[in-house]
């Protein structure tokens, strides 16, 4: 085989594969809607974004399910981000050298922790114990946002550690050499210019928690209604999908493809968000 | 509250050492009149920074060794020397930026207005407001020229508007750099040119005001009609400030400085050491040490 047909091989290779990727996307996309259309038309998005789940009388309503998925993740990245955000600081400005290795290896490890193992605890320990503190069935947006927080902080620490180390130590030693204090360093000159980083950061951490199903589904209730306090069960869309999935039929397992529809365009805005952001321009003036 | 007065706030805590101090003084000038012999420049006027017996180190590394001279007042004093002896940390010994450096640790006296720098009591971020620093690559923070000056200001707790936008005018305007930039204050400073970010820089230093101004080779990125205008500026400044540079030009040295400091290492991985200091004249003209006279003639480094 001669070396340009050994070329053309690889190219023809690498391009046949990465049209099935994009090929995949197309399909998924075409499914959502190919199988969310009859929803659509027989029950009507009127129907379809009311709120009340109710198949037997032909209600497919998914608000209950989307202000879940909506406050859970607002929720998870409330208690997550301060976290995450002090960790990653902690990593960069202020722990030593050696033991920053350490920190590192251990948000990697906590990233890498099965959901379902997050989700058993939450269910075994984390929803008992807020049932004897509140006195409440225990289980609702309150145990999912705990569990959430969990899961986004590797996350969102470990981009915004990378932020971070990527503001030019040049920054700090001018704020030092004027005479600014550690503190005054770090918050007015360190974090202004890793914000772009640490707001992608919190968007990658958010789809993250828009998607997560099996630790959600087992602290959140269930339960198809608006939940009346931070402790009372309700459902987020995925949480419903997963319950609802093997014992649906016609409309029903319609408006589940609806559903997958609206989890799959709050992804792709947070996707064009995250681009939006790191995009934005490097140097505008900072807000004081 | 102004600049000044905040100053004034701090310099009160210090002016109660001063009594103890003045011993001090006494004493590191017989000290030094013991230790130095051919580095005995004839200082016009006071000393801002006089250094006794002055060594550095890295971890176990000596950098700097047995430094002892005299920096006057409101003048340029220029540090020349070969790459690697010391300059740069010798400079960053006296605004404390070494501190940075894990393992750093300085011996010796530096004292500035006759007080230790390295006292135990030493308020580094004041000490650092007296005495600032320009860099070798001009660093503006990605933020407005306007934020760039109010910066300062702004740390000292001035948070008054009107009070900022005349510090700020009046800091471009020291550093010669208003009348480029007053319309462009409200514009991110990275899109100056290499020389007008360098001289907002240096508002930015004169924001705080300060007295002494460290400047690590403000040139070295910078093409020539850039570098002329910063030396003008330099001229203009010595006679508020005591200036101390840095620099690899030895034209430049000779150009705008009052007094020169030659730096030399023995051989690789000694420390620097500080061979010859005297008026910019004489060190050009006629120096003492055979190794300056080699160096200014261009025969090594």
């Amino acid at each position: 085989m001669t070396s340009i047909s050994r070329e053309w091989l690889v190219r023809k290779t690498l391009m046949v594969t990465a049209m099935v990727v994009v090929v995949g996307l197309a399909l998924v996309v075409f499914f959502m809607v190919k199988e969310s259309l009859p929803a659509f038309r027989k029950a009507g998005p009127a129907n379809l974004f009311s709120a009340t789940w109710n198949p037997r009388e032909g209600r497919y309503g998914m608000l209950v399910f989307l202000v879940g998925t909506l406050t859970t993740t607002a929720g998870g990245l409330l208690l997550g981000t301060p976290l995450a955000l002090s960790l990653a600081l902690f990593l960069t400005q202020v722990a030593p050298r050696r033991s920053r290795g350490l920190f590192s290896r251990a948000v990697e490890v906590l990233a890498g922790v099965p959901s379902i193992v997050l989700g058993w605890l939450g269910f075994t320990m984390l929803v008992p114990w807020i049932r004897s503190v509140t006195g409440s069935s225990g289980s609702g947006i309150l145990a999912a946002s705990i569990i959430l927080a969990v899961m986004v902080v590797p996350t969102i620490t470990a981009i915004s550690r990378d932020a971070l180390e990527a503001v030019p130590s040049s920054y700090a030693q001018a704020s030092l050499a004027l005479g600014a204090t550690r503190w005054q360093t770090i918050f007015r000159v360190i974090l202004p210019a890793a914000r772009h980083g640490i707001l992608a950061a919190v968007i990658l951490g958010m789809g993250r928690a828009v998607g997560e199903t099996m630790a959600v589904a087992m602290v959140i209730g269930p339960a198809s209604v608006f939940p009346t306090s931070l402790t009372s069960p309700t459902h987020t869309l995925t949480t419903k999908i997963l319950m609802e999935m093997g014992e649906s039929t016609g409309v029903q397992r319609s408006s589940l493809f609806a559903m997958g529809l609206v989890l799959l365009f709050l992804a792709m805005a947070l996707v064009v968000l995250v681009r939006r952001v790191s995009k934005a321009r490097r140097y505008e003036g900072w807000v004081e | 509250m102004t600049v000044a007065e905040v100053r004034a706030r701090t310099a009160e805590s210090r002016s109660q050492h001063e009594v103890v101090d003045t011993g001090g003084i006494g004493r590191s000038s017989s000290l030094k009149e013991l230790e130095m012999v051919h580095n005995q420049a004839a200082v016009d006027g006071e000393a801002k920074f006089r250094l006794g017996s002055m060594s550095l180190y890295y971890g176990e590394r000596k950098i700097l060794e047995d430094i002892t001279m005299d920096i006057p007042e409101r003048k340029i004093t220029a540090i020349i020397g070969p790459s690697g002896c010391g300059k740069s940390s010798f400079l960053r010994c006296l605004n404390r930026m070494n501190d940075l450096v894990e393992g750093c640790r300085v011996e010796g006296e530096v004292l500035l207005d006759g007080e230790d720098v390295y006292r135990r009591e030493c308020d580094v971020t004041a000490l650092r407001q007296k005495v600032g620093m320009v860099f070798q690559k001009p660093n503006p923070f990605p933020k407005t020229v306007y934020e760039n000056v109010a910066f300062g200001p702004r740390i000292l707790g001035i948070k008054e508007r009107a009070q900022l936008d005349e510090i700020v005018e009046s800091s471009l305007k020291k550093a010669a750099l208003w009348e480029e930039v007053r319309d462009k204050l409200k514009e991110p400073a990275l899109a100056l040119s290499g020389g007008q970010q360098q001289r907002l820089c240096i508002a930015r230093v004169l924001a705080v005001e300060p007295e002494v101004i460290l400047l690590d080779e403000p040139c070295s990125a910078l093409d020539p009609i850039a570098t002329q205008r910063i030396e003008d500026l330099l001229s203009e400044l010595r006679e508020k400030y005591t200036i101390v540079i840095v620099t690899h030009n030895m034209q430049q040295a000779a150009r705008i400085s009052d007094y020169t400091a030659f730096f030399l290492i023995g051989c690789q991985g000694d420390p620097g050491r500080l061979v010859e200091f005297g008026e910019t004249g004489t060190i050009f003209t006629a120096p003492a040490d055979e190794r300056t006279e080699r160096y200014i003639t261009g025969r090594f480094g």
